[in-house]
């Protein structure tokens, strides 16, 4: 408990998460309500309220979870830590807990700004969120940015360099599973075990609109909870990897 | 504020008594570079102990590996008895300033003792405290990116004394500071010691170390060329002269070497006598009848010790691991 209130107080006495927090909230609530503006009242539906959330978003959360340590590197603080705390893995873990459950509450003030901004703009779209399904489509948003945090902050503390960690996770989570579908053939089977588009399809609501959701045309074989599961799964080991080298490696 | 240590260091009490830090054999190799060769010295508490060497000697690897920062190669280094990643708290064991600038520039001075006082559950109260000891209780709300170098230094010695350790560790401390902020690092180590613990202080400044230290471990590439006290290491390495000058050096000079001491030609047609003491040489003049324009004792500087031992330890090359 100490070292989370310790995390804590170091993420909260600097200006980035702020801001970060800031922008994603403008991103992804500011697409649906671009979105619920261009489309005529009436017609709007609960799939397209989280594009913004869950594309556009998820990256500036995963930007500011890498920042979370990547500036302890670059300014050192990271051996300030350690000389105060020389477990490094329970430092480490601490950290990652806290980024991580703030990304995923977070996540949810997105998720759920986003279908009241919705609904704000088209009050005769049908918006309610009713089935299970629906609550996983924008309550699994947190889940989406906590797991994402996890997998930033490995990068982080296995690349140490802002500008390095930031590139990696833009181009994996933006472009590279998506640049895969290329591919003839093989591209779409490896699709289906990437874990940004696992993630995704988490969160898919099937539906009207379907095929405009991401991850439509791919052959999952897991289940939607599947999915998740494996998401985090990759996320975990990522971390065990980045614990164990940060714990070797001199400081 | 500082209370006095508490139990004092008096079992296993050898001749100096039980050293604070202890380091075995210690080696630290980046590649084929060895950054650190086989060091073996100890610390002990009650006195500024120098930690002396070239740049690139190897003192922050060692610092480092102190401090469980760096893994060595091979050896170990315990403090009290313990390596640093097994002590309990090791902020109220362990102060360490190695780098002032190892604080967040958008965090402020206050926020960064904070965080490291939580860590090692020590009250709100010691961060004022130790902003008041080094004198930032004023800009303690600023962010620490915003401060002169000397401000950084205070704040990184706040850190350093935030858990109120016996055991103090210093790199370079006074590196780029103006005279007086030499000056009150210098008078804070030697009250931190007087007071009981145990101050290690590394410099490449020899004269600094005079001033300081009483104690003194000396490296050159990595490896240990001297542990002894400062008094020592001066007189030993340079050995004590005496500058003798007369009409008469034909006479005196083959006596003084009659004795055994050690005569060379000084400046000016000058004799530089090692070996013996200005009385000495005085008594001999005397019993032969020799005149003395002047007898004068030369002490060695630290600089001339230093330069004589590490004269081919300096290395060259940009310092390893700074």
């Amino acid at each position: 408990m100490t070292l989370l209130a310790v995390e804590r107080i170091k993420l909260f006495s600097t200006r980035s998460p702020y801001w970060c927090s800031a922008l994603a909230l403008v991103l992804g609530v500011g697409l649906t309500a671009i979105i619920a503006a261009s489309t005529d009242n009436g017609q709007l539906s609960l799939g397209v309220t989280q594009f913004g959330s869950s594309q556009l978003a998820l990256s500036v959360v995963l930007v500011m979870a890498a920042l979370a340590v990547t500036t302890e590197y670059r300014f050192s603080t990271i051996r300030a830590t350690f000389l105060a705390v020389p477990n490094r893995t329970s430092a480490l873990v601490a950290k990652t807990v806290v980024v991580a459950f703030i990304a995923g509450v977070l996540g949810e003030i997105i998720a759920f700004g986003s279908v009241g901004m919705a609904k704000l703009l088209s009050p005769a779209s049908d918006l309610a969120i009713n089935t299970s399904g629906e609550w996983r489509h924008v309550a699994g948003v947190g889940l989406l940015y906590g797991i994402g945090a996890i997998i930033a902050i490995a990068v982080g503390i296995l690349v140490r360099q802002t500008a390095g960690a930031v590139a990696i996770l833009l181009v994996w989570n933006m472009l590279l599973e998506g640049l895969i579908g290329i591919i003839p053939k093989a591209g779409v089977k490896i699709q289906a075990w990437l874990p940004f588009m696992n993630a995704n399809h988490f969160l898919q609501l099937g539906g009207d609109n379907a095929a405009e959701q991401a991850g439509a045309g791919i052959d999952f074989k897991l289940s939607q909870w599947g999915s998740l599961g494996y998401f985090a799964g990759i996320a975990v080991a990522l971390l065990v990897v980045a614990l164990i080298v940060a714990k070797r490696r001199d400081a | 504020m500082w209370q006095t240590p508490s139990k004092p260091q008096s079992n296993h009490i050898t001749e100096r008594g039980k050293p604070m830090i202890e380091a075995v054999g210690l080696t630290k190799r980046y590649g084929r570079t060895v950054a650190v060769d086989d060091l073996s010295f100890t610390v002990q508490p009650g006195r500024v102990t120098g930690f002396l060497g070239p740049n690139g000697a190897g003192k922050s690897t060692t610092m480092r590996m102190i401090l469980g920062l760096d893994r060595p190669t091979a050896g170990r280094v315990l403090i009290d008895g313990k390596p640093y990643a097994e002590l309990d708290r090791p902020l109220q064991t362990v102060g360490a300033l190695l780098d002032a600038k190892w604080v967040h520039p958008n965090r402020s001075a206050r926020a960064h003792l904070r965080w490291l006082a939580k860590s090692n559950g020590l009250p709100n109260k010691r961060v004022d405290a130790v902003l008041e000891a080094v004198g930032l209780t004023q800009v303690a709300g600023k962010n620490a990116g915003g401060f002169s170098l000397g401000m950084s230094q205070r704040l990184g010695i706040a850190a350093a004394l935030l858990g109120d350790p016996k055991v103090l560790l210093f790199d370079e401390p006074v590196n780029g500071l103006d005279p007086e902020g030499i000056l009150w690092i210098r008078t804070f180590m030697q009250n931190l010691a007087a007071e009981g613990r145990t101050v290690l202080v590394s410099s490449h400044l020899l004269s600094e170390m005079a001033l300081t230290a009483s104690e003194l471990i000396v490296i050159g590439r990595g490896k240990l060329i001297t542990q002894s006290s400062t008094q020592e290491f001066i007189d030993g390495a340079t050995g004590n002269s005496v500058l003798v000058r007369s009409p008469q050096l034909f006479k005196l000079g083959p006596l003084l070497v009659d004795k055994g001491f050690t005569v060379r030609d000084g400046a000016d047609g000058a004799l530089s006598v090692s070996g013996a003491t200005s009385d000495q040489i005085g008594d001999i003049a005397a019993a032969n009848g020799v005149v003395l324009h002047e007898l004068s004792p030369q002490r060695g500087s630290l600089e001339e010790a230093f330069m004589q031992l590490t004269g081919d330890a300096v290395e060259y090359h940009a310092e390893i691991g700074k």
